[in-house]
């Protein structure tokens, strides 16, 4: 076992600052992992204040009764476009952004896979973007005014039939959910390729980083997840433009069909948000806690076992329908079931954490708070999967509550913890840590005064989806405060979109190690150079930076 | 301009992983079993619930001939990889050619039926529910036949220029493995609508 530490010098030809127009070739027809990701990621925040903006707009109109601060429409046409584009258009490229950038570099590959398949992938979900935001303008046809569509994110039949959503808007929605679809499928095998086949040498699956196999069972769920829809939005498109009737009850079709298909995509869909969550938070919680994880063949196990547990719990989503007593049972247990490796999880967590040497730098804080929000929402999940409980609740804002919690709370703080950890591998800069901790602290108390306090106006009876509401019904005080709460994320949301721009120009230098990381990707230069590693990295351990650092006490040693 | 410091270098044995074509492929596969798998969830679900005729009864033969020209093509696509792997290129045209002729019957096959329903049976996707799922299910059957197709007679056309050698014989194998799965489907949705539900 020869093992030498050698000194490589980063070989980039730097070419001639180039003009504009080089650049933006550049970007347009890169197939390199890297830019590709960083364009998925930059796609994705422009969606994300977008959808964000919308979100305001909706607690605007919701912060006092009887307001008329927009019209009926145009409320139902913005939670429709803030749930689609949150979860096709910022959630999911966001991930796949960090994926795409972080997977080849995590196992010391070149690139990814199939280069050219991924900036397919890229673009094709972009224009899936632009179609559903080309609705505006084309949704009653070319020569109407035109308007989104308003038919909710999950567009229950018989709402999407040509008598009920007349013009184009709702083919817009059908459409861009399509095609992203396509490009979701691309990158999902593009990662389950690269993961599978590109490892360096002495990356076996066992010494895989975890955020590398929480990737992988995320694709493997998008194959048998996106699908569904894809087919469902297929169905739909043939009802509406050849008269088909899948959906179509007056010729016998059923809208409950709908329902499940759409379900036994969106169940899923939110175990994919949530598991490359799952996988930042299992490399930030160690590298600030100076220890390795604590049972990492436990947490590959009970990650496969999310993946297949939540693809057998859809629906949950609709024991208001009334799916006879089998099925609340069936449900309800099965829901209940992926709690058990979602808490292996946690005690994971948290077992790293203990007797650890915590250092609170801005992606641990956020790590924090994920972890003690994302039980609240399991807790509350739990509470939803009691069929009878569900029964009160179902589409109320007790409902609303939960799932934000969960994707607030839970993902979109992760989200953040990511970019505060890898944001000096992508620039070469530190994000500011005073703006970072400013940005923290208020988000969390935004988030906290929103949604603690939304569940309340659920439990006392407030639907979703309405557009205003009387004074007398006891929630105008929650209300108003659930959207002071949206105001004061909206404020730490922009001091976040500050110090990614800010520390672009201003931010300390990074280094190619600034955490003292113990993954392969800080092996390399801040900004990684095009070709990644001068020399394919070989490993032995789990922990390859470590048993560099420390050559008398490799992890080696102690990994069966 | 940096200096970096890389990971020890050691001597790690034989370093095998699989062949990402057929990994992709089989990914790609398991995402259009789902697509299939609605659209059969669909047909079974529907099975019996027209409010009108026609039926699949009165109106569905058995497309013995064409089924069987199609599972063969799965065999002569078989043939065409192993003679491009042992480097016999003449042969290999002549597999790939019959596997398009048979995957080419399959397709006319379908066309002929689709034509007596249409104009002698009246029936279109907007008849019934038994129009609806059927058409949607045969037809998104036979776009990936028609896929298939276009794939098979590019590698004919690359094979018979030369310009297909042994180098790609795994390309071939993985254009195969898509291929078998479009058969694979047939014998589903075959037995599904011609079988059981008729
Ligand atoms: C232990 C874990 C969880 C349990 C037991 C659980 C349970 C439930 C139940 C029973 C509902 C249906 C409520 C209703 O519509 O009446 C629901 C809704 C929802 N959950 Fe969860 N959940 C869990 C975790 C998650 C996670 C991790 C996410 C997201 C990443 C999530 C996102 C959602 C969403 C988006 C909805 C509502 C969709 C809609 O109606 O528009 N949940 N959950
Ligand atoms: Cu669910």
């Amino acid at each position: 076992m020869a093992t030498q530490t050698t000194a490589v010098v980063d070989r980039t030809v730097h070419a001639p600052r180039g003009r504009v127009f080089d650049v933006v070739k550049e970007w347009l027809t890169t197939v390199d992992h890297k830019k590709i990701g960083l364009m998925y990621i930059g796609y994705a925040l422009i969606f994300l204040l977008i959808a964000g903006v919308e979100a305001l707009m909706m607690r605007i109109q919701l912060a006092v009764p009887n307001n008329h601060f927009v019209s009926p429409q145009t409320f139902n046409q913005l939670f429709t476009m803030h749930g689609t584009t949150m979860v096709f258009f910022a959630g999911m490229p966001i991930l796949f952004g960090f994926g795409n950038y972080l997977v080849p570099l995590m196992i010391g590959a070149r690139d990814m896979a199939f280069p050219r398949l991924n900036a397919f992938s890229f673009w094709i979900s972009a224009f899936g973007g632009f179609l559903l935001y080309y609705s505006y303008f084309g949704g009653s046809g070319m020569y109407g005014a035109g308007s989104a569509p308003d038919v909710g994110w999950f567009a229950y039949a018989p709402l999407t039939a040509r008598v009920f959503s007349p013009g184009h808007s709702t083919d817009y929605w059908t459409l861009s959910i399509l095609v992203s679809g396509v490009g979701s499928i691309g990158t999902a095998l593009n990662i389950v390729a690269t993961i599978l086949c590109m490892r360096c040498p002495g990356m076996k699956m066992n010494r895989l980083p975890l955020l590398a196999w929480l990737y992988l069972v995320t694709s493997g769920l998008v194959f048998v997840t996106i699908s569904p829809l894809t087919a469902a939005q297929i169905m739909l498109m043939l009802d509406r433009y050849l008269g088909a009737h899948f959906f179509d009850t007056q010729a016998g079709g059923s809208a409950v069909l709908w329902m499940h298909f759409f379900w036994i995509f969106g169940h899923p869909e939110v175990y994919i948000l949530v598991l490359p969550a799952f996988g930042f938070a299992s490399e930030i919680i160690p590298v600030f806690s100076r220890k390795a994880i604590f049972g990492y063949p436990a947490m590959v196990a009970a990650t496969v076992g999310i993946g297949f547990i939540s693809l057998t719990v859809w629906a949950h989503h609709m024991f208001t329908v009334g799916l006879g007593a089998p099925g609340n049972a069936f449900f309800t247990f099965s829901t209940m079931v992926i709690s058990v490796p979602t808490g292996i999880k946690v005690f994971n967590w948290l077992a790293t954490l203990w007797g650890g040497k915590i250092h609170f730098e801005v992606p641990m804080l956020f790590s924090l708070g994920f972890l003690f929000q994302f039980v609240v929402a399991g807790l509350t999940g739990i509470m939803l999967s009691v069929s009878p409980f569900d029964w009160q609740l179902g589409s109320s804002y007790f409902v609303v509550a939960h799932f934000h919690y969960v994707l607030v709370g839970a993902i979109v703080f992760m989200i953040f913890a990511a970019f505060y950890y890898w944001y000096p591998k992508m620039t070469g800069r530190m994000l500011d840590k005073k703006l970072g901790q400013w940005h923290f602290w208020l988000f969390l108390i935004g988030f906290h005064v929103t949604f603690d306090l939304m569940h309340i106006p659920g439990l006392l009876g407030m639907p979703r989806r309405i557009y205003t509401y009387e004074a007398d019904r006891g929630w105008a005080g929650l209300n108003m405060a659930v959207s002071i709460g949206g105001a004061i994320q909206g404020i730490a949301t922009l001091i976040f979109v500050y110090n990614l721009v800010h520390s672009y120009f201003k931010g300390k230098e990074a280094g190619a190690d600034p955490w003292d990381a113990w993954t392969l990707e800080w092996s390399t230069a801040s900004p990684p150079p095009a070709y990644n590693f001068a020399e394919t990295p070989t490993v032995e351990s789990r922990r390859p930076l470590w048993d560099l650092k420390h050559p008398n006490d490799p992890d080696s040693k102690y990994e069966g | 301009m940096s200096n970096v410091a890389t990971i020890p270098h050691s001597a790690v044995g034989e370093w095998k992983q699989p062949s990402k074509g057929v990994v992709g492929m089989a990914c790609l596969i398991i995402a259009e079993a789902s697509i299939f798998i609605i659209f059969i969830v669909a047909y079974l679900y529907y099975a019996g619930k027209s409010l009108s005729g026609p039926t699949p009864h009165e109106v569905l033969e058995l497309p013995i001939f064409t089924s069987i020209c199609l599972i063969s093509s799965s065999i002569t696509v078989h043939f065409a990889g192993s003679a491009l792997h042992h480097g016999k290129r003449n042969a290999t045209s002549l597999w790939l050619a019959l596997t398009v002729l048979l995957g080419g019957i399959f397709l006319v096959g379908t066309g002929q039926e689709w034509y007596q329903l249409i104009y002698h049976d009246g029936l279109t996707i907007s008849t019934n529910l038994f129009g609806t799922t059927f058409y949607s299910l045969v037809g998104l059957h036979a776009s990936h036949v028609i896929v298939g197709l276009i794939m098979l007679s590019l590698s004919l056309i690359f094979s018979l220029t030369g310009q297909m050698t042994s180098a790609h014989s795994e390309k071939l194998e993985v254009l195969s493995l898509y291929w078998h799965f479009v058969d694979a489907v047939w014998i589903v949705v075959f037995l599904v609508v011609y079988v059981f539900c008729r």
